[in-house]
């Protein structure tokens, strides 16, 4: 059973790493991702939404009827995004408005909906629990990774949380504003899963 | 009259959804290996997402806000989008089978699709009239089918190409949209 459970934890933070291994759920990671600060922010909260809809759908999953058990899901992730929603507005606030409209699409976003229908509703309460937790921890660590990159190169700072630099470059440095624009996104993103690719082959 | 020529454009081209907004990028990797797809999603994604703005405006401003219940945005749009689709479906399969065959497979997809539902969010959010709601869902729809329709352009030509072997696929598909939204950038000083 440990053994097990150690399995499903561990596979989300690198077999399974989300969005490098499974591409789903990209738009938060683009969008988010200027800063590290945002990127956790915005991981923690999805794990939030990952951990209790997996447990409240893999304690349900013999009394929802297959048929419209999409809708169920949505419905069940929707409650617990409003609560995260509620809980961010009224104790980070600030961070709540730089995430902005990306808080309510934790809804739409297909890694969530995707463990509910592959793991949650085959598996029990206790596996589901150590899924939803490994890949949200992998995809947390994912947004860092590339908020840090972005940040770094974009604008020469490292921000952990709350305005708070841990790391500034010197006055010699120009920073690279291509980074933090938008394509920086995308150009980001895309190396660093060529840079994945690389690794993973040995 | 004007001002809603110039929301469109900026929906359109400054503001596009999919290249500045980040929003529906999953279908956008997803459809545009091949023309055929992306041109039955962008056809889709634009029958919907006008659709969904307008009834999801009128649900927010004659129901959530008159009731004051507006921490219930997220459940009762996603569930006005979902039955949406989901009565759009069955509308086109009963009445027009040949749309239907064309959008079928793409139509469910929609549901998970986050341009519709941020658009909606978007269109509430900027506190648009009604005329300037459908406008704008109008427009970004256009926005998520032109860039979807030119990137698919592009990665086709891509797979004639020899790329090295840990940039193929998705990755070279990220790098290639990361200069496309670089093009998009440079309509940023026209409005």
């Amino acid at each position: 059973m440990a053994q097990s459970l150690a399995k499903e934890f561990t596979k989300g933070l690198w077999a399974e790493i989300p969005p490098f291994r499974l591409v789903l759920g990209l738009c938060p990671v683009l969008a988010v991702t200027k800063s590290v600060e945002n990127g956790i922010g915005m991981g923690v909260a999805t794990t939030f939404v990952l951990v209790f809809s997996n447990l409240l759908i893999s304690l349900l999953r013999n009394v929802i009827p297959s048929k419209v058990r999409i809708a169920c899901f949505i419905v069940i992730i929707a409650t617990f995004v409003t609560i995260v929603e509620l809980v961010m507005q009224a104790y980070t606030y600030e961070l709540f408005l730089k995430l902005g409209i990306f808080i309510p699409l934790i809804v739409v976003n297909c890694i969530v909906l995707g463990r509910a229908e592959a793991f949650a509703s085959k598996n029990g309460p206790v596996l589901s629990v150590a899924d939803g937790l490994g890949i949200g921890l992998g995809f947390t660590l994912s947004l860092a990774a590339l908020g840090a990159v972005r940040e770094f190169i974009g604008n020469g700072t490292l921000t952990i949380w709350e305005g708070l630099p841990v790391f500034e470059m010197g006055g010699n440095f120009l920073p690279f504003q291509f980074m933090i624009e938008a394509p920086g996104a995308f150009v980001g993103l895309g190396l660093m899963l060529c840079l994945m690719n690389l690794i993973g082959k040995k | 009259m004007g001002d809603l020529f110039v929301l469109a454009i900026s929906c359109i081209f400054i503001n596009n959804i999919l290249l500045a907004q980040f929003l529906g990028n999953c279908p956008f990797l997803g459809t545009s290996k091949k023309m055929e797809t992306a041109v039955g999603m962008a056809m889709a994604v634009v029958f919907v997402l006008v659709m969904a703005g307008i009834i999801t405006w009128i649900v927010d401003v004659y129901l959530l806000k008159a009731l004051n219940v507006e921490y219930l945005r997220t459940v009762s749009f996603i569930l006005v989008i979902a039955s949406l689709v989901q009565f759009v479906e069955m509308f086109l399969k009963k009445s027009i089978p040949g749309l239907y065959a064309g959008l079928g497979i793409f139509l469910p997809l929609i549901t998970t699709n986050c341009a519709v539902m941020g658009v909606c969010l978007i269109n509430i959010k900027e506190e648009y009239t009604f005329v300037q709601a459908t406008v704008s869902s109008f427009a970004y729809a256009v926005g998520f089918g032109l860039a979807l329709i030119l990137f698919a352009g592009v990665r086709e030509r891509i797979n004639l190409a020899r790329v090295p072997k840990p940039l193929q696929d998705t990755s070279i598909g990220l790098v290639t949209a990361g200069i496309i939204a670089l093009t998009f950038m440079s309509f940023k000083g026209m409005v």
